[in-house]
């Protein structure tokens, strides 16, 4: 029998371009109190949210994905036909299939390469990275677009008083490349399937075919239990991929954990002891929690603002619903 | 070893002071976390594992919603540290 011929490389992977897509319409507290019950200031104490960024009805996940690749690719020094697959992390494309990822691909004229979507709601975008990681060093492809992209307004109950007021829409984009050195540690990632109803649809499109006119699903989540998992049972998991890249919280230029809630945000930093000099994404205050997207949108903006922050490394942390998460230390582009 | 009701009071009075920044003598047995203390859930998350470290017992998401007064949550610690 001949010895099947496979990829094998000893090639390394990087963050190489970033581009981001933030939607137009600033959605203050304000707008959003009346259905809830609640105030400006509830609403900030609990979560830090000032505003979040909605995109209109004309506005679609793949429209959010275009304009934030285009930016990346771009970014990166790259055309369309340089990109060797496309990776979506979305929850929020509203067709089971076909993907996201493979629309996007016939938008941007980047040719027939491989490109799917994958369903890791907050930790998506953390999970797409991975896997780019892994088909770079394995030789498989050369420059991956990995994308986190979310329209969580088409998702959400004004009424709700449980997430809905803190998710907003957007996307952000990345492409990892092949690199002499390394530029990606590795991933620590998993699940915890065990609270899968932690975060979840209030029902599925079945039951609402079978029991017309509704409701429409939307999400919902027992915001005290995931506090507390995202804050002690993930400065676990960020210490582990600290760990697993052979550096210290001392050792980092930024960390960018997903942006679920200010305070989670805090805590984790706190728990994790990371430094004053360390530059944290914040973009929830005036962004909100955009799912998937939030990591490389809160990337991207630290990068535009804190230009030293270039070529630094960043620790990055996404998790949500599954529950799900991972984490990795990068080297930002 | 097990702490005592008084000591599992005072323990937890230092907690909520770190978290909220309270007066440790404002934390009584008969108050309650969200009524009168102005503790909110996210809040009272990050005081719950801090007792479980603190007092080495396990307090699961689905009884902390029972622990309404500050007297609660001593007899919840206290019988939990015996189990």
């Amino acid at each position: 029998m001949p010895t099947l011929q496979t990829t094998s490389t000893d090639a390394f992977s990087r963050i190489t371009g970033i581009g981001g897509y933030r939607a137009e319409h600033s959605v203050p507290n304000e707008d959003l109190v009346g259905p809830i019950d609640s105030s400006d200031e509830w609403i900030r104490q609990r979560t830090g949210i000032i505003t979040r960024n909605r995109a209109g009805a004309d506005v679609g996940v793949l429209d959010m994905c275009e304009e934030a690749a285009t930016e990346a690719i771009a970014n990166a020094g790259l055309k369309p036909s340089d990109i060797g697959g496309v990776i979506i992390a979305t929850v929020t494309f509203p067709y089971a299939t076909p993907s996201a990822a493979s629309a996007l691909t016939a938008r941007l004229g980047t040719g027939p390469v491989p490109a799917w979507d994958i369903s890791a709601a907050c930790a998506g975008y953390c999970y797409g990275i991975a896997q780019a990681d892994a088909l770079v060093r394995s030789g498989t492809m050369d420059n991956i677009l990995v994308i986190g992209v979310e329209k969580l307004s088409d998702f959400i109950d004004p009424t709700d008083r449980s997430i809905s007021f803190i998710l907003g829409d957007g996307a952000g984009a990345v492409i990892v490349s092949t690199s002499d050195t390394p530029g990606i540690g590795t991933s620590v990632w998993g699940s915890k399937g065990e609270n899968w109803e932690t975060i979840r649809m209030t029902n599925s499109f079945l039951e609402l075919r079978n029991d017309p006119p509704g409701p429409f699903p939307t999400l919902r989540q027992d915001g005290p239990s995931v506090f507390r998992w995202a804050v002690w049972d993930m400065a676990e998991v960020a210490q582990q991929a600290l760990d697993a890249a052979g550096v210290t919280a001392a050792d980092l230029a930024a960390f960018i954990p997903h942006q679920a809630n200010m305070r989670i945000i805090d805590e984790l930093a706190k728990q994790l002891k990371i430094p004053d000099t360390v530059k944290i994404g914040r973009d929830i205050a005036d962004n909100g929690n955009t799912s998937a997207a939030s990591i490389p949108l809160a990337t991207e903006r630290l990068l535009r603002e804190n230009p030293e922050l270039h070529g630094g490394l960043a620790l990055q942390i996404g998790f949500g619903a599954g529950l799900v998460y991972g984490a990795q230390v990068v080297i930002l582009p | 070893m097990a702490h005592t009701e008084a000591e599992v009071l005072s323990g937890l009075a230092e907690i909520v002071n770190e978290e909220t920044g309270l007066a440790t003598d404002a934390v009584e047995a008969n108050k309650s976390f969200t009524d009168d203390l102005d503790i909110d859930s996210i809040s009272m998350m990050t005081i719950v594992v801090n007792a479980e470290k603190k007092f080495g017992v396990k307090i699961p998401d689905d009884d902390v919603k029972d622990l309404v007064t500050v007297q609660d949550a001593v007899d919840y610690i206290v019988k939990a540290q015996q189990a």
